[in-house]
């Protein structure tokens, strides 16, 4: 098999065995980036020095005879929203061209402990703010299986750079989906873990109470190694979760006999593809052959998820994104007169169509005599979407449904009516407002294009969703496709 | 329906300078997301508390002893004007 499509457990035997080392290995993932990337465009900024140099000491390492932990070496991508000290941080924005920020975020301080190589900041929905990536200041990113179609997002570029075998692993952010959505799309494992349990400082702020970052890995087993790696208490976020670690190694290979997986039924209905309902018919029947209890369940506030999700996210990005005012770093228009002049040319020169509408549409929903009207009633019916959960997960270990209600779509196909690419979101969006954890793992293909199948947990029970992530995955028999490129 | 005043108002809180084809745009756009929006309506949420975070954190501090600290140069790296240690704007009155 190529070396670019084998998975971090077994590049670590191969870099333990001395079979290959961590600087050959670097460049044969910078080689093949380079051979594919002109087609991708998965790549904001590609970080070749700092990644060699970081894979020369891991070989340092290997020869001191060290016992190399189980990520080092290994490349990963980072989504263009976490801070790296010293290398451009854009979000995709305009408005942070030439952002180089003096600090890095807590998860690439904890992935560059474990040794690992950072190949890049991917491209992105500008400030995370999409589901196609095609809303990225700088480029349109093109999903390996079909280069006419989007990859998903807003973590596009993170998703795509797995899938096409340009990284290992990556980092991205998950606000309403868009770790999950471009998982599946692209046909990789992606994880968006409770609310808390992965520090977000040095995150570029989108919606402060939905963010959290995950991993996209090639299957189950390296996205347990990479969340014990980014998991963990962090003085630094005051919304960081405290509590012990976990090892979620611990949760590979054991059996699902008699968990009780629930399926809600207002995802599989009306709106979910038939090509896309059929593969997750066919993943149910593979949970039930491995001994799990299969049932109907019930979320009956589903439908109020996305006006939900659209009033309380663009109101905390219109807050969060006030920031951007030319004043102490990014673009400022040199021709204003005066400074309110310079915050209004600044701001509507560095944001993009996008961007501009969130901030209209969260700005207007908190505005004196619409604030009740809008954005409270969206926070109380977030407790009644919540509580649906509560329920749901107190009867069942775990629910399972599409991660998108249809395969990738073709770019520009919903460009120009937000309203239908925010409902592509649907499944995904209310696992974020309820703050749980919820994993995407490829579970076959329609039309050529993959489907991924989404389990939801309890918070803080990520274990349960590797466990039987990990058991689904050994049976279904979708591993070992990829995209021929 | 928005009107151009009540886009040009939000506009104005927004600090954003629209072209007469993005007030227009932006007008019909959110005009139609706010009518979905309005099935939120249907819900009775009388007796439910709001949930502005799930998390059951509440005032979260830190000692209040001096640590490590951004140095002053790293601050200001990527200040589009600075006049010394200061970050320099425009005439502000």
């Amino acid at each position: 098999m190529d070396l670019f499509y084998m998975t971090a457990h077994e590049l670590h035997g191969k870099l333990t065995a001395g079979e290959i080392s961590a600087g050959e290995l670097c460049r044969a993932f910078l080689d093949r980036l380079g051979s594919v990337e002109e087609r991708l465009q998965a790549f904001i900024t590609v970080t070749e020095e700092m990644a060699l140099k970081q894979a020369g000491e891991v070989d340092k390492r290997i020869a001191a005879g060290e016992k190399l932990p189980p990520l080092a070496g290994i490349p990963i991508a980072v989504k263009d929203n976490m801070c790296l000290d010293g290398v451009r941080t854009t979000c995709a924005s305009k408005i942070l061209y030439n952002f180089v920020p003096p600090y890095s975020a807590t998860v690439v301080e904890k992935i560059k402990a474990a040794g690992m190589v950072i190949l890049g900041k991917t491209n992105m929905d500008e400030f995370a703010m999409g589901s196609s990536t095609e809303n990225s200041g700088f480029q349109i990113t093109s999903n390996p299986w079909d280069t006419e179609r989007v990859p998903g997002g807003s973590s596009g570029g993170s998703a795509v750079s797995v899938a096409a075998g340009e990284t290992v692993l990556a980092l991205g952010s998950d606000t309403g989906g868009s770790i999950r959505q471009p998982a599946s799309l692209c046909g990789v494992v992606g994880m968006k873990p409770t609310y808390g349990a992965v520090s977000r400082y040095g995150l570029v702020a989108f919606a402060s109470s939905l963010d959290q970052i995950g991993p996209f890995a090639r299957d189950v087993a390296d996205c347990a190694q990479l969340l014990n790696v980014i998991t963990g208490h962090d003085p630094l976020d005051s919304t960081s979760a405290p509590g012990e670690k976990t090892d979620y190694t611990a949760f590979l290979n054991r059996d699902i006999k008699g968990l009780k997986v629930g399926v809600p039924r207002e995802y599989m209905g009306e709106g979910i593809d038939p090509g896309v309902r059929k593969e997750i018919e066919e993943a149910l029947k593979v949970l039930s052959s491995l001994g799990a209890d299969i049932e109907e369940a019930t979320l009956p506030h589903s439908r109020y998820a996305i006006p939900v999700y659209y009033l309380i996210a663009t109101a905390e990005a219109s807050s969060n994104l006030a920031r951007y005012d030319g004043v102490k770093y990014g673009l400022r228009d040199e021709d204003a007169q005066d400074i309110v002049d310079m915050y209004m040319k600044s701001r509507s020169r560095g944001f993009g169509t996008e961007v501009k509408r969130r901030i209209m549409l969260g700005t207007y929903a908190l505005s004196a005599g619409y604030y009740d009207a809008y954005y409270l009633k969206a926070l109380k019916a977030r407790t009644l979407i919540k509580q649906d959960f509560d329920r749901a997960l107190d009867r069942f270990d775990v629910l399972v449904c599409p991660t998108s209600p249809g395969t990738a779509f073709r770019k520009g196909e919903k460009t120009d009516d937000p309203l239908q690419m925010y409902l592509s979101d649907i499944t995904t969006i209310s696992v974020n407002l309820a703050g749980i954890p919820g994993i995407s793992v490829p579970a076959g293909f329609s039309g050529g294009l993959p489907v991924g199948m989404q389990i939801m947990g309890r918070p803080f029970d990520e274990g349960t969703l590797i466990r039987v992530a990990h058991a689904f995955e050994g049976s279904a028999g979708h591993r070992g496709r990829f995209p021929s490129l | 329906m928005l009107t151009i005043a009540e886009v040009d108002h939000v506009a104005l809180l927004s600090r954003l300078d629209l072209s007469a084809e993005e007030k227009k745009l932006y007008g019909d756009q959110l005009s139609k997301i706010l009518e979905y929006a309005k099935m939120l309506d249907e819900l009775d949420t009388g007796d439910v508390p709001p949930t502005a975070h799930v998390l059951p954190l509440k005032n979260v501090y830190r000692e209040d002893r001096v640590g490590d600290h951004l140095p002053l140069e790293k601050a200001m790296q990527n200040a589009p004007e600075r006049d010394g240690n200061f970050f320099k704007v425009p005439r502000i009155v």
